[in-house]
């Protein structure tokens, strides 16, 4: 059993980067202004010859990483998600997506919990415009030690990704699990359970396991599955999920509009229709205020998920 | 440059010309005018200036060229199948279903394409990156694109502006291809972009006016831009928009127009009546 670690997986992505870097010179990191907060800053004074500022010009910046690529470098190229993913979607869709160029863009501060800042800066719709882009691979990591793992196989892997960071920080749940194995597009039981599923990604992953905890002692058997692999997904787990459990149960913090709970959904239409509730934003946007009042309003909690679990199960 | 060398461009160029007719004729689509007002600029980068070999167009020492105009495509490929990339009858079947030649540059399907642009703005930036490369990796090869006069109406055309006068990408030479009209009419009456060698030189390039048909200020340009240090070039070429087809030059509504039969044959007298011309001197 590893120790517990509560950091940031922006944070962990940041470490993991440097450690990447030990070994691979071809990694280059790009910025744009927000070094500091996306925590590629651990890289540029690692290797300050490999990291390029870019100023406050995410367009640029994506087709610069997609020039680097095109020349055998693998860029990691880091914004806000709103920006990297929004402000550079076409940049990220024509200059990296179209070549399938091997450009890691990386979205940080996603989802409502960047907080005061508010909706102008809560992008709940990252993850439906990467999944929407042909061969792109979208990861959304749940604990530091997840990050870690991704990090190390997105760089393995030759093509673009999307990787999805978090401000907050998260106690880590696989420090417990000396059998963790990381595989890209492969989801993780991360509790085992018969009444029904709960599908997480990223921070929910968390608030999913803590939820089937506290449902145990009521005697309800709740499955959790991980999904840090948002595209591809892994279809076979959320298969076998509907056919054990019969009722799945979607957390992610992200609209429910082309996120995880509509990649699961289609995944169940074709091959096994199941009955699937949506835990996300729920089509609105979000507010200012502190990132946990935030997320305990939009039901992005333990608790809330209990709740629909009992709800669902009518318990 | 000496007189042979000169008569050899002009013919190549013809031929480009008379290539890109061709393809937009046989694609019953395409932007016929801004490649023909590019083609001399073409010829002379992929025939006297850049250091490549068509038998090896992914060399890893090889200069490169990114059309950030990428609807400038047709004529690009006429001059990459005169120079031997891939065959000429490939230019027959532009844009048609399972085509080598897409409707814009496709670095993963077409040899002698580096980067994959067409998206006004964004070729221009993966140049700078493709640049930044070479400065890490003490490469000498030198990194050209091409720019609409329209597309500089683009904002990230200036992001990478910044970016590559502060990385001091003297590798980096932008030739903006300034034939003076865009799709909805001139340049000056949809978005004027005037004093525009003031407007690269305030980013920081050096910066030189030429004739863009002229292979005698091609040539003095960029040697010139080879010998600039710490700063990125820029060559801002004159252009006639349609050169070399009479009833396409200056007319706005060639921009991306496929002549019909009748215009194609018009087209193909008068381009080989000038290569003949050419080769008759």
């Amino acid at each position: 059993m590893a120790e517990i670690v509560k950091k940031a997986t922006r944070e962990s992505f940041g470490l993991a980067l440097v450690e990447e870097g030990k070994t691979n010179p071809n990694i280059v990191a790009l910025d744009s202004d927000l070094a500091e907060s996306t925590k590629t800053g651990f890289f540029k004074d690692a290797y300050p010859d490999r990291f390029f500022e870019c100023g406050i010009a995410e367009a640029n910046m994506m087709s610069v990483a997609a020039g680097l690529a095109a020349c055998g470098k693998i860029p990691f190229a880091a914004s806000f998600a709103m920006f990297s993913t929004g402000r550079a979607f076409e940049q990220v869709r024509n200059s990296i997506g179209y070549p399938h160029l091997n450009v890691k863009v990386v979205g940080s501060h996603a989802g409502i919990s960047v907080g005061e800042d508010g909706a102008t800066h809560q992008c709940i719709e990252d993850i439906a415009l990467m999944r929407a882009i042909p061969g792109m691979v979208v990861l959304n990591p749940a604990d530091h030690y997840e990050m870690t793992a991704a990090v190390h196989a997105i760089v393995a892997y030759d093509g673009p990704c999307y990787l999805r960071l978090g401000r907050l920080a998260v106690e880590s749940i696989y420090h417990e699990r000396d059998d963790y194995h990381f595989e890209l597009g492969k989801g993780i039981t991360v509790r085992d359970g018969n009444d029904i599923t709960v599908v997480a990604t990223g921070l929910l992953v968390q608030e999913a396991a803590k939820a089937a905890d506290a449902l145990k002692s009521e005697g309800i058997s709740v499955r959790v599955i991980d999904i840090h692999t948002i595209k591809p997904i892994d279809r076979e787990i959320l298969v076998r999920a509907a056919k054990e459990t019969g009722l799945l149960i979607t957390a992610e913090e992200h609209s429910i509009i082309g996120g995880l709970g509509e990649a699961v959904c289609s995944v169940l239409c074709e091959e096994y229709p199941t009955k699937v509730i949506r835990i996300g934003i729920q089509d609105v946007f979000g507010h200012s205020g502190p990132a946990f009042d935030l997320l305990k309003e939009f039901g992005l909690s333990a608790e809330n998920i209990a709740r629909t679990v009992k709800q669902a199960l009518n318990r | 440059m000496n007189a042979e060398e000169k008569k050899r461009l002009a013919i190549t160029a013809c031929k480009v010309r008379i290539g890109t007719i061709i393809g937009v004729y046989n694609a019953k689509s395409g932007h016929p005018g801004g490649s023909l007002s590019a083609a001399d600029l073409f010829t002379y980068l992929y025939f006297h200036e850049m250091q490549i070999d068509p038998k090896n167009p992914q060399m890893p020492d090889r200069d490169r060229f990114v059309l950030s105009k990428g609807h400038g495509c047709p004529a690009l490929y006429a001059t990459l199948a005169e120079r031997g990339f891939f065959p000429r009858e490939e230019l027959e079947n532009l844009r048609h279903i399972g085509a080598l030649l897409q409707g814009h540059p496709d670095m993963k399907l077409t040899p002698g394409i580096d980067m994959s642009s067409g998206s006004l703005g964004q070729g221009v930036s993966a140049a700078c990156g493709i640049a930044l490369a070479g400065k890490m990796d003490h490469k000498a090869y030198r990194v050209y694109t091409m720019l609409g006069d329209g597309e500089l109406e683009e904002g990230q055309v200036w992001e990478a502006a910044m970016f590559a006068s502060h990385h001091n990408l003297d590798n980096l030479c932008a030739i903006v291809d300034y034939n003076g009209l865009q799709i909805d009419g001139k340049v000056e009456e949809v978005a004027g972009l005037s004093p525009l060698d003031q407007k690269f030189e305030a980013f920081g390039f050096d910066v030189q006016w030429i004739d863009g048909h002229d292979f005698d200020a091609m040539e003095q340009a960029f040697a010139h831009a080879r010998s600039v240090k710490g700063k990125p070039s820029c060559i801002i070429a004159k252009t006639t928009k349609g050169k070399g087809v009479s009833y396409m030059e200056n007319a706005v509504g060639w921009h991306g127009k496929a002549p019909n039969t009748a215009e194609y044959e018009q087209a193909l007298t008068e381009l080989k009546a000038a290569l003949a011309k050419l080769e008759a001197e």
